[in-house]
C-alpha cells in the first residue's frame, strides 16, 4: 500500500505545477512556493536540531567497534573505539563521508547443517555513496544557477563530471548516477522480501520525489530545453530578494522546482533527518573513556537503597554464627 | 517447560516475512519463546509498581485502569531525559542493514526480530501518539496507537532482545536497539510487567546482596566448600577473608560462579590467583553485602540498576579498600564500565588502581578506580609474576566466546586473548564474522536465561553454536571459554544441543589449573576434579618402566612381551 500510495502522491505532486504554472500561477509556483519551502526547511531543521541538543545524554554510551585502550603493550583501535576526542572526530568522519559502518555489511546464509555463512555485503554500502555524493555534486552543480560570477569550483567540478564528453549539451555523470542509485534503493526495497516488510510509505515517498526530481532535471537538460538564460534570471531574483518571473520559462522547470520545494519542506518532517541526526548519536560521538573521565548525568538523582545497616540487621545472628564480622555486635 | 524441537528441525528456520503487513498481523505469544511474569512478592521487596499474580499467557494482565496513560506519560518523560531515545525513534531510514544481524531473527525467522522492526514496535507507538503527522494520517505515516495488543506485542518483543548491541554496530547511524529495548523494558515495568527471571533476582540482590539470594552465612560456607575443593586438588588450602575492614582492594564477582558449575571453577581459580598473590602483597576481600557482580536492575530501569550498583561503591567505602577489582562477569562490565562512575560516583574515596605486585597504574580507570580481573592478570603475566604449566590445559583446545557487553560496550577483546594464550597451548579464534565487536550473543543474555523459553534459546544460541561448531570440526576444539557468568550458564546447554562434547569455561579457571602453586602437590586432575588423561598413561608408562628393567635383570623376553601389551591396554584405555 505505502508503494502506490507514495507514487500517486508523487504523480499527483507533478500534475499540481503542470497544470497550475500557468500566468500568475508562475507567481506561485516561482516564487511564493520556494520562499515558503525554504522557510519551512530552515525553521524546521533548527527546530528539530534544538530539539536534540537540548535533550540531555545521560550516559557516555559509544558502541566500541574494536579494543579499547588499555595497556601500551595491547593495540587500541583509536578509531572504532576512541579514547579520545581526535578519535571520535575520526570516527565521525568516516561514518559521515565514507558511511563506515554501512561498510561492515555482511548477509547471512542459513545451509542445511546447520552451516550459517557470512558473505561481504556492500552494495548497500556502493550505492548509499553513490547516491548522496551525486546528490552533492548536483546540488554544488546548481551553484551556477545562483552565483554569479560563476564560482571557480563549480566550473572545476563540471568538468570532472562532464568528463565523458558524450552529447551536447555534455552528459553530466552524477545526474546519471543520483538517478540510478535511487532507482537501485528503490528497487531493493521492492525485492527484498524482508526490506519489502519493514518499509513504509515514508521510505518510498522521498526516493519517489528525488526520482522525479532527477528526471525532470534531466529532461530538463537534454530534451525538453528551457532557457538557461531565463532560470538563472529568476533564480538569483529568488536569492537577492528581488523576485521576478521572467517569460518563456518552461513548465518542465516549474515541476522541478516544485518537486524539489516539496522535498525540503518535507525534510524537517521526516526520516531525512538523518542528515542531521547522525551527528547527535550518543552510541558514534562519544568516547569510550568512562572509567578514565567522569561522565556527568545532568538529572542524576538519589534513589532508595538497602544500606549495609539494614543489610546487617537482617543477617546479623547468622553472620556471627560463621565468624563474619560485624558492625554491631 | 516448553519442549524444544530436535536442532535438525529448529534449524529449518524460513526468513521470508509473511504476506500481510507487520501492523496487521496480530501478536501470537508462542509457548517457548515469553517468560514467565514478575511475582508480587519480588515486587513488593523493591516497590515495583503493580503488585500482582499474572501471566502473559493470560487474556488479562491486570493492568492498572489508566495504563494508557502511564505508558504514555513515562514515554514523554524519557523522550526529554535520553537524547539517546529521542534520536533514535526520529532517524531511522529503514535501511534493513540490522535486519540479519540479530541472532534471534537468524535463529527464529520471526520478522519482528529484524532488529529495525523491534524499534519499529515503538517507534510507530511514537508516531501514532507524539508526532502531528502519525496522529492524522495514522498507518500510512507509519503510526499506530497505543493498544492492548500492541501492549502485549511490545512486551513479547523487548523480552526476546538481549540488549547485545550487534545491530548498532552495523548501523550507519549507530542506532542502538539495546537502548530501545532498556528503555521498552522500562516502560513495561511502570505497569508492573516484568519477568519472574529479571524481578526475582532484583528483589534477591536488593535483600541479599546477590541474584540468588545467598545469604552472609551460605556465601561464607561455599567458598569455604571451594576451598576444600582446592586443598583436594593441590593440597593447598587458602584462606580467603570476607567482610574484612582495611584490605587494600574489594573483590566483587557475579554470584553466578559461587552457585553452580561450571562458574564455581572460576570462582576456584580466582581463590587460588589471590592465595597465589598474597605472598607477593596482595591483599583482597571478598564482601558478602557486595557479593553480586552482576544488575539485573539493569534490565529493569535505570533507577533499578542504580539502587543495585550503588552497593559497590557503598561496600568499598565501608570497608575502606583503596579500590575494587571485578570478575568475569559481561552486563556487569557494560554497567561498570557505561554507567558506574555517573551514576553512583564519583569514587573519590578510593585510589587509583595500581597492582601491588607490578606497580602498575591503571590509568585508564583513574575514575572508575575498578578493575577488570583480566586486566589485573594480563598485567601479572607480562610481568612475569605467574608461575604457570600451560600443559595442564593440554587436554583442551580452547576457543573464546567474546560477550556481547565486554566486546561492544567496552572493547576488552585482547586481555582474555592474552591470558588464554599463556596458560593453554593450543588456542583457536572462531570465524571473524562471529567474534570481536562482530560477536554473537550467548542467546540467553539481559535476564533471558530462564529455561521456559528453552526453544527461543536454542534459535537465538545458533550463530554462535555453528560458529563454535566450525572451530570443534576443523582444529577439534573442546572447550568453550568466556568471561561472563551468564554465559557459563547459557552456553553448557547451549552446546548440548547444538554442538556436544565442548565444555563451558571461565577464563580464570584455565589460569588456576595452569598456575603452580608453592609447595602444591603434585597435581593429577583440574580444577572440575577430573583426572588429568595423561595421569593413567604416565602410571602405565612408570609402571612399565619397572617392569623393563626387571626384565632387563631376569633377562626374560615373556617379560617384554608383557609390557607391550600392557601399554596397548592402557592406549585402549585412555582412547576410552
Amino acid at each position: 500500500m505505502g508503494i502506490w500510495v507514495s507514487f500517486f502522491a508523487v504523480i499527483a505532486l507533478v500534475v499540481i505545477p503542470l497544470v497550475g504554472a500557468q500566468g500568475a500561477g508562475q507567481y506561485l509556483f516561482g516564487i511564493v512556493i520556494p520562499y515558503l519551502a525554504v522557510l519551512t526547511f530552515i525553521i524546521g531543521f533548527i527546530y528539530r536540531v534544538v530539539q536534540w541538543a537540548k535533550t540531555p545524554v545521560p550516559f557516555k554510551i559509544p558502541t566500541t567497534g574494536g579494543q579499547m585502550k588499555s595497556f601500551s603493550w595491547i593495540k587500541p583501535n583509536p578509531i572504532d573505539n576512541p579514547s579520545s576526542t581526535g578519535g571520535v572526530i575520526a570516527r565521525m568522519a568516516l561514518e559521515v563521508f565514507a558511511f563506515r559502518s554501512l561498510f561492515r555489511n555482511t548477509r547471512i546464509e542459513l545451509r542445511d547443517g546447520p552451516k550459517l555463512d557470512y558473505g561481504s555485503n556492500k552494495w548497500l554500502w556502493v550505492a548509499a555513496l553513490a547516491f548522496h555524493y551525486a546528490f552533492l555534486v548536483v546540488f554544488i552543480r546548481h551553484f551556477r544557477l545562483f552565483m554569479e560570477p560563476v564560482p571557480f569550483f563549480v566550473g572545476a567540478l563540471e568538468s570532472v563530471d562532464g568528463f565523458v564528453e558524450i552529447g551536447l549539451p555534455r552528459l553530466m555523470i552524477s545526474g546519471v548516477v543520483l538517478l540510478l542509485a535511487a532507482l537501485y534503493l528503490f528497487l531493493r526495497r521492492v525485492a527484498v522480501p524482508q526490506l519489502r516488510y519493514i518499509s513504509l510509505a515514508a521510505d518510498y515517498f522521498p526516493l519517489f520525489l528525488i526520482i522525479g526530481l532527477a528526471t525532470s532535471g534531466i529532461l530538463m537538460r537534454y530534451f525538453i530545453r528551457v532557457d538557461i538564460t531565463s532560470v538563472k534570471e529568476l533564480v538569483i531574483g529568488l536569492v537577492s530578494f528581488h523576485p521576478a518571473i521572467p517569460k518563456g520559462i518552461g513548465v518542465i522547470f516549474y515541476i522541478h522546482l516544485f518537486l524539489l520545494s516539496v522535498l525540503i519542506t518535507y525534510f524537517p518532517f521526516s526520516k531525512l533527518m538523518h542528515a542531521g541526526g547522525v551527528f547527535f548519536s550518543p552510541t558514534r560521538n562519544m568516547p569510550n573513556d568512562n572509567r578514565a573521565r567522569r561522565h556527568i548525568n545532568p538529572w542524576n538523582y538519589p534513589v532508595k537503597v538497602h544500606s549495609y545497616a539494614e543489610y546487617e540487621d537482617d543477617f546479623r545472628e547468622k553472620m556471627i554464627e560463621v565468624g563474619l564480622p560485624v558492625e554491631k555486635e | 517447560m516448553a519442549k524444544v524441537a530436535p536442532p535438525e528441525e529448529l534449524a529449518k528456520v524460513d526468513h521470508t516475512p509473511p504476506k500481510k503487513g507487520w501492523m496487521d498481523m496480530p501478536v501470537e505469544l508462542k509457548e517457548g519463546r515469553w517468560c514467565y511474569g514478575s511475582k508480587p512478592k519480588d515486587h513488593e521487596v523493591t516497590g515495583l509498581p503493580n503488585p500482582r499474580a499474572w501471566s502473559p499467557g493470560d487474556e488479562d494482565w491486570k493492568l492498572p485502569e489508566n495504563w494508557q496513560e502511564i505508558f504514555l506519560e513515562g514515554m514523554r518523560e524519557r523522550l526529554d531525559k535520553f537524547r539517546s531515545f529521542r534520536l533514535f525513534m526520529d532517524i531511522c531510514v529503514r535501511c534493513g542493514a540490522c535486519a540479519d544481524k540479530c541472532h534471534f531473527f537468524i535463529g527464529s525467522g520471526d520478522p519482528k526480530n529484524m532488529p529495525v522492526l523491534r524499534a519499529e514496535l515503538l517507534r510507530s507507538v511514537y508516531r501514532g501518539e507524539f508526532t502531528t503527522a502519525g496522529k492524522v494520517l495514522g498507518k500510512l505515516a507509519g503510526g499506530r496507537k497505543l493498544t492492548y495488543d500492541v501492549f502485549k506485542e511490545l512486551f513479547y518483543y523487548f523480552f526476546q532482545c538481549t540488549e547485545c548491541r550487534r545491530c548498532s554496530l552495523y548501523c550507519p547511524y549507530g542506532i542502538d536497539t539495546a537502548e530501545i529495548t532498556i528503555i521498552g523494558r522500562e516502560l513495561l515495568n511502570l505497569l508492573g510487567c516484568n519477568i519472574d527471571w529479571i524481578a526475582g533476582p532484583v528483589a534477591n540482590c536488593y535483600r541479599t546482596g546477590n541474584h540468588l539470594g545467598i545469604q552472609p552465612h551460605a556465601y561464607h560456607s561455599m567458598i569455604e566448600f571451594f576451598c576444600e575443593e582446592i586443598e583436594e586438588i593441590t593440597g593447598i588450602l587458602p584462606e580467603p577473608s570476607l567482610n574484612r575492614k582495611g584490605a587494600e582492594i574489594l573483590f566483587i564477582t557475579p554470584s553466578g560462579d559461587i552457585f553452580a558449575d561450571p562458574g564455581t571453577f572460576t570462582a576456584m581459580g580466582y581463590i587460588m590467583l589471590f592465595h597465589y598473590l598474597e605472598g607477593l602483597g596482595l591483599d583482597i576481600t571478598w564482601s558478602t553485602y557486595a557479593s553480586e557482580g552482576g544488575n539485573f536492575g539493569s534490565f529493569t530501569s535505570h533507577e533499578m540498576m542504580k539502587r543495585l550498583n550503588s552497593k559497590m561503591y557503598a561496600e568499598a567505602k565501608r570497608l575502606g579498600v583503596k579500590y575494587i577489582i571485578g570478575g568475569e562477569c559481561g552486563h556487569m562490565w557494560r554497567v561498570c564500565n557505561q554507567y558506574m562512575d555517573t551514576m553512583t560516583g564519583p569514587a573519590d574515596f578510593l585510589e587509583v588502581p595500581k597492582s601491588p605486585i607490578t606497580g602498575t597504574v591503571f590509568e585508564n580507570a583513574k575514575s572508575h578506580k575498578m578493575l577488570h580481573i583480566c586486566e589485573f592478570t594480563a598485567d601479572l603475566i607480562k610481568h612475569g609474576k605467574l608461575n604457570l604449566d600451560p600443559s595442564r590445559n593440554d587436554q583442551y583446545k580452547v576457543t573464546f566466546h567474546d560477550s556481547c557487553n565486554p566486546s561492544r560496550g567496552m572493547g576488552f577483546l585482547d586481555e582474555p586473548r592474552y591470558i588464554i594464550n599463556n596458560v593453554c597451548n593450543s588456542f583457536f579464534d572462531m570465524p571473524i564474522n562471529t567474534i570481536r565487536e562482530q560477536t554473537f550473543c550467548c542467546g540467553g543474555g539481559s535476564g533471558l536465561n530462564t529455561d521456559e523459553i528453552m526453544d527461543l534459546r536454542m534459535r537465538g544460541g545458533l550463530p554462535r553454536a555453528n560458529a563454535v561448531k566450525y572451530v570443534h570440526e576443523k582444529h577439534g576444539v573442546n572447550l568453550l571459554s568466556c568471561i561472563c557468568a551468564i554465559d557459563r550458564a547459557t552456553l553448557p546447554p547451549m552446546m548440548e544441543y547444538w554442538v556436544p562434547d565442548v565444555e563451558v569455561s571461565g577464563v580464570h579457571e584455565l589460569v588456576a589449573n595452569a598456575l603452580i602453586l608453592e609447595g602444591e602437590t603434585k597435581r593429577t586432575m583440574n580444577l572440575r576434579a577430573e583426572e588429568f588423561p595423561w595421569v593413567e598413561e604416565e602410571e602405565v608408562e612408570e609402571a612399565a618402566a619397572e617392569v623393563i628393567l626387571e626384565a632387563a635383570d631376569e633377562g626374560v623376553e615373556e617379560a617384554a612381551e608383557e609390557v607391550a601389551d600392557e601399554e596397548a591396554a592402557g592406549e585402549a584405555e585412555g582412547e576410552e
